[in-house]
């Protein structure tokens, strides 16, 4: 589903990812760990077709990257940091509005069923500028799925959810794995991405420092192993 | 609850018999342009923040005008096209910079970026979107200026040529905002990249409008009009081919 070879991207002088090979499987559940300025967001937008590789070649469900990004972008869920949602739209409103982006059939039940699993049926006619982090990041969640994206990027997606909407997003991903969708996460919490992803990969200055099957690692491991890579 | 509500077909309806995802229908050209022209609209119908920006500011300019230019009518007549202009131009850049902050604020200038349709339909329904506020504020602008300045400013030549320097301001004022949005300084970047590049389709409108406001042959109008008409497609071309560029990182 994804490939990179030999990735390479730089801001200015500052390089950010310094040669990555990163395969994803179709139907894989991929968590990508690693510090503060490793990478991963930026990995993440170049998948995402939001940003432009200085050297190196992405392919994604065959697909070559930026060449062929509009047929990629169908195929995409996106969460990240930020919203990406109007303040002065309601949740119903946003949903609509980017369910028309993707020419969402069947837009008004599908906008319904999306509002009803991420836990904000009752708040669809409120703005999302009053809305609090949380439910922002709910309806974030659900505007990535509104397409039933065949691939999703989750940039640290449980940033600001309680402990419902944690559980809520958790349901969800294990939906999207069983339902044979590719999954690909960040997260600096590493016991839940053991716990979701059967693999993990640890980003580190610019390239992907190590890989783990979450089967074969002991979780109380894992924190040990990641400052072992991240800290050598 | 997730299993109430289906979140994600199953797999077979997504690929072939050969496991390959089938490639998915993009939306309409046309629809994506009216879906962001409609999301334009009604976001500013509930914040009025653009509008009432714009208007605001319009509205000041045409008064400091009529009290610092204390004229007969028959000057009147001669610097109206110019005070129009330098008020549509200033109220212009309010809402343009506005406009395009409210995308990058939230990140909404991603989500619009990562939709399957082609990029130049976002420039056309961002720069449509403009243009209907643009259009809005001149609309009250000229009722106001006719009673201040009591020039009849209702004429369909002169409506005409508004348009045409509208849709010129409002095609260069879209791509050049979208690029400034993504600097640290773009409330003061913006002016400074679109004045120069904007210029032509200025002069060419105050000239007009200056021609069919203190009745001139059609032949002295139609040269200016010309040129607003070869500046509004040569801008609206270049535009929509490097609008993928001036977006992305």
């Amino acid at each position: 589903m994804i490939e990179t070879r030999r990735l390479v991207k730089h801001f200015g002088l500052k390089p950010v990812l310094r040669g990555v090979d990163f395969q994803v499987e179709r139907g894989e559940f991929v968590a990508l760990l690693g510090p503060n300025g490793a990478g991963k967001t930026t990995l993440l937008r170049i998948l995402a077709s939001l940003a432009r590789p200085n050297m190196g070649s992405v392919r994604v469900a065959g697909y070559d990257l930026p060449r062929q990004a509009a047929s990629v972008r169908s195929m995409l869920g996106v969460v990240s940091h930020l919203p990406l949602l109007y303040g002065d739209l309601t949740a119903e409103e946003n949903l609509r509005f980017y369910g028309r982006m993707y020419g969402v059939p069947h837009l008004e039940r599908r906008v319904g069923e999306v509002l009803e699993l991420v836990g904000l049926r009752a708040q669809r006619r409120e703005l999302v500028r009053a809305f609090s982090r949380g439910m922002q990041q709910r309806l974030s969640i659900g505007r990535a799925i509104l397409h039933d994206p065949e691939l999703m990027l989750l940039d640290e997606p449980y940033t600001g959810l309680d402990q419902d909407a944690a559980l809520m997003l958790d349901d969800l991903l294990r939906q999207v794995v069983t339902r044979g969708r590719t999954v690909v996460m960040t997260s600096h919490d590493l016991s839940r991405a053991a716990s979701l992803a059967p693999r993990i990969d640890i980003l580190s200055r610019g390239v992907i420092s190590a890989s783990v099957r979450s089967a074969e690692i002991d979780p109380l491991q894992l924190p040990t192993l990641y400052h072992s890579v991240t800290h050598a | 609850m997730p299993e109430a509500t289906p979140a994600f077909r199953p797999v077979e309806t997504i690929q072939d018999t050969r496991g390959v995802i089938q490639r998915r229908p993009r939306p309409a050209y046309g629809r994506a342009i009216a879906a962001v022209v409609w999301k334009d609209l009604a976001a500013e119908l509930r914040s009025r923040e653009l509008m009432g920006a714009m208007l605001v500011f319009a509205l000041l300019v045409i008064l400091i005008f009529n009290f610092a230019l204390d004229l007969d009518v028959r000057t009147r007549q001669t610097v109206t096209s110019g005070v129009l202009w330098v008020t549509f131009a200033f109220a212009g850049t309010l809402g343009l910079n506005r406009s395009m902050a409210i995308e990058k604020d939230r990140g909404c200038l991603d989500g619009l970026l990562l939709s399957p349709v082609d990029r130049s339909a976002l420039y056309f329904g961002k720069t449509l979107g403009n243009l209907v506020f643009m259009l809005i504020v001149e609309a009250i602008v000229l009722p106001t200026y006719s009673a201040l300045y009591n020039v009849n400013l209702f004429r369909p030549a002169l409506l005409v040529v508004i348009l045409l320097g509208s849709i010129g301001y409002a095609a260069v004022g879209t791509l050049l905002a979208s690029m400034a949005v993504q600097a640290r300084t773009r409330d003061v970047l913006l002016p400074i990249l679109l004045f120069p590049v904007v210029l032509p389709v200025l002069v060419a409108a105050i000239k007009a409008s200056n021609a069919i406001l203190q009745s001139f042959e059609p032949s002295e109008i139609w040269p200016w009009l010309n040129l607003l008409i070869v500046y509004d497609v040569v801008f609206v071309a270049v535009a929509m081919m490097v609008f993928d560029y001036v977006v992305e990182e």
